[in-house]
């Protein structure tokens, strides 16, 4: 049992060490980069500490306590929080049907390269499975890349406030993250089982169901459930743009300076996002 | 054979279970939403979007558009630049506070145990940095975005703060658990030659989390690109401010124009963020 060590790890450095710029060049662009932005987002520490700072801070944290604890408004909140919880199981759930058809198509094991497509002509490869494969990229680079917010105002124009455009805007922004998740998880797929299923003659759906689907599956599974922790966040922030739930609310309390009603929304939101992650976790330790 | 049928068959009933559970969940939430997936799919509604998009065609591409674009790239930009940086300076030295293993317990005390009174001092000091770590991250980033604005008025300042705050808590708690799951062979080795506890953590601990330590930050680096954007909405400036003008005065062809902008310096941010990551681990 035991190693006898070869080499002091350090070696594995000594190659680029001395030699490589890089580390400096980098070091120099980020020093350059952070006083750049210091003067562009007109950063002036002092005024936090000026007698006017102070003074809001103070109202602010006086006006939170204590929180607003009446029955009333505990049972007038009891709908927008289980609406929260509601956005984000349906935006995950269309996140999903959206992530996986464009999340197969954009594996390029499954969709154009590799054992799979071993027999298949070089021009059908091309037609078939390389142009869906960089057409579900595209997409799926289009819909992560935009914030889900801008998602949610957008939907927010086209369908009118309410969770509806909140669903939609976790869907799609969420179905770009997942779909390149599950890409990459199919990707790297050992490649063993999948060639013996092949060279028993198995078809290529056979092959996917039997080869692909049971590896990749716990962690398709953890991801998911990670992404839905994501959206139960998301799902608050989203109604400050007017897509419902307890943001929506934040956002009304807020406006009208009731900080202890702000207080026990987050208080509300904490207790959410806690009992989502606990549960997730506790699925994901069991899967993984 | 038996066995393996065996098994195989709780396993068939926990996912049976679960993907009832789910469906349940699922048919829940879609009532409480009124989202129908009918009529989600249907002609209507892609045309209905298809109507929408097609209206955004073409990008305004006029010199003012563009360069009004670009500016509010560079100060989204500035902003989670300013943020992340911001971030790790609060989560560090909180993660630090609130890492068990560094603070009272564990391998780097038990050649030499803490005094009593000492060691209540210490948990105390570690239950207050993970409290401050909780307040942080339970509070989302608009929140605290709308606070700063209330505290020192409006502009990209208040974003930095939100940001730096929120992300702070994030990543004290990441880096918590990596300074928590470090190879105690090395620090074992350190103290058998005597090093003190500062020593450990500077040359034990700190060189084996480093790498993890830089590419969490990146990694929220990339979070907080699209997350300073959003800050904008509540006044603080950057693409969402624009995106937000836009779309409340059906500025089409200038909205796209800004959707281009958050697409590239996105993508741009995440492909030099992998890089560097691939890099370092």
């Amino acid at each position: 049992m035991t190693r006898i060590p070869t080499a002091p790890p350090a070696d594995r450095f000594a190659a680029s060490r001395g030699k490589s710029a890089f580390p400096w060049i980098l070091t120099a662009a980020f020093v350059a980069s952070v006083a750049f932005s210091l003067r562009e987002a007109q950063v002036q520490p002092g005024v936090l500490f000026d007698r006017q700072a102070a003074a809001n801070v103070a109202r602010f944290v006086a006006g939170m306590f204590p929180p607003q604890l009446s029955p009333d408004f505990l049972a007038l909140m009891l709908r927008p929080a289980v609406e929260t919880l509601q956005i984000s199981v349906m935006g995950t759930f269309i996140a999903v049907l959206i992530g996986i058809p464009l999340g197969l198509l954009a594996t390029s094991s499954l969709s154009w390269s590799g054992v799979l497509h071993e027999r298949a002509s070089r021009r059908g490869r091309w037609l078939l499975g390389f142009v869906p494969y960089a057409v579900s990229r595209a997409v799926l680079s289009v819909f992560r890349a935009i914030p889900e917010y801008v998602w949610a105002f957008m939907f927010v124009r086209a369908v009118g406030l309410g969770p509806f455009p909140g669903v939609l805007a976790i869907g799609v922004a969420y179905g770009g993250m997942l779909g390149k998740v599950y890409s990459e998880i199919l990707e790297g797929v050992g490649p063993r089982p999948l060639e013996t299923l092949h060279a028993a003659g198995a078809s290529r759906g056979a092959i996917v169901l039997y080869g692909v689907v049971p590896q990749a599956l716990p962690n398709v599974i953890a991801y998911t459930l990670y992404r839905w922790e994501c959206a139960i966040r998301a799902s608050a922030v989203l109604g400050f743009v007017g897509a419902g739930g307890l943001g929506q609310q934040i956002e009304l309390s807020m406006r009208m300076f009731q900080f202890d009603e702000v207080l026990t929304l987050l208080g509300i939101l904490f207790l959410l996002v806690a009992g989502v992650d606990f549960v997730s976790g506790r699925i994901r330790a069991r899967v993984a | 054979m038996a066995t393996v049928q065996s098994a195989a068959r709780p396993a068939a009933w926990t996912a049976l279970w679960g993907g009832a559970v789910v469906a349940a969940l699922i048919v829940w939430a879609s009532y409480g939403t009124q989202v129908d997936l009918g009529t989600l799919a249907s002609a209507e509604a892609w045309r209905q979007m298809w109507t929408y998009a097609s209206r955004l065609f073409p990008p305004d591409l006029s010199p003012a558009a563009v360069q009004d674009a670009a500016r509010g790239a560079v100060e989204t930009f500035a902003i989670s630049l300013l943020g992340s940086v911001l971030a790790v300076l609060i989560g560090l030295p909180l993660s630090l506070l609130g890492t068990r293993s560094l603070v009272f317990r564990g391998l780097l005390y038990e050649a030499r145990p803490l005094p009593p009174a000492e060691k209540t001092l210490r948990v105390l000091v570690f239950a207050a940095a993970k409290a401050v770590l909780n307040v942080l991250r339970t509070v989302p980033e608009i929140v605290w975005a709308m606070i700063f604005v209330f505290m020192v008025g409006l502009g990209p300042f208040p974003g930095v703060l939100a940001l730096g705050v929120h992300t702070g808590g994030v990543l004290g708690k990441l880096f918590g658990e990596v300074l928590e799951g470090v190879e105690p062979a090395p620090l074992e080795a350190l103290q058998a030659t005597g090093a003190g506890r500062f020593r450990i953590l500077v040359y034990g601990v700190l060189p084996q989390a480093l790498p993890q330590l830089v590419a969490y930050a990146l990694y929220r680096w990339e979070v907080n690109i699209r997350v300073a954007a959003m800050m904008g909405f509540v006044g603080a400036g950057g693409l969402g401010q624009r995106i937000h003008i836009a779309i409340s005065l059906f500025h089409e062809h200038q909205l796209l124009t800004l959707l281009l902008a958050i697409y590239l310096i996105v993508t741009v941010v995440d492909a030099f963020s992998a890089y560097l990551r691939a890099r370092l681990l």
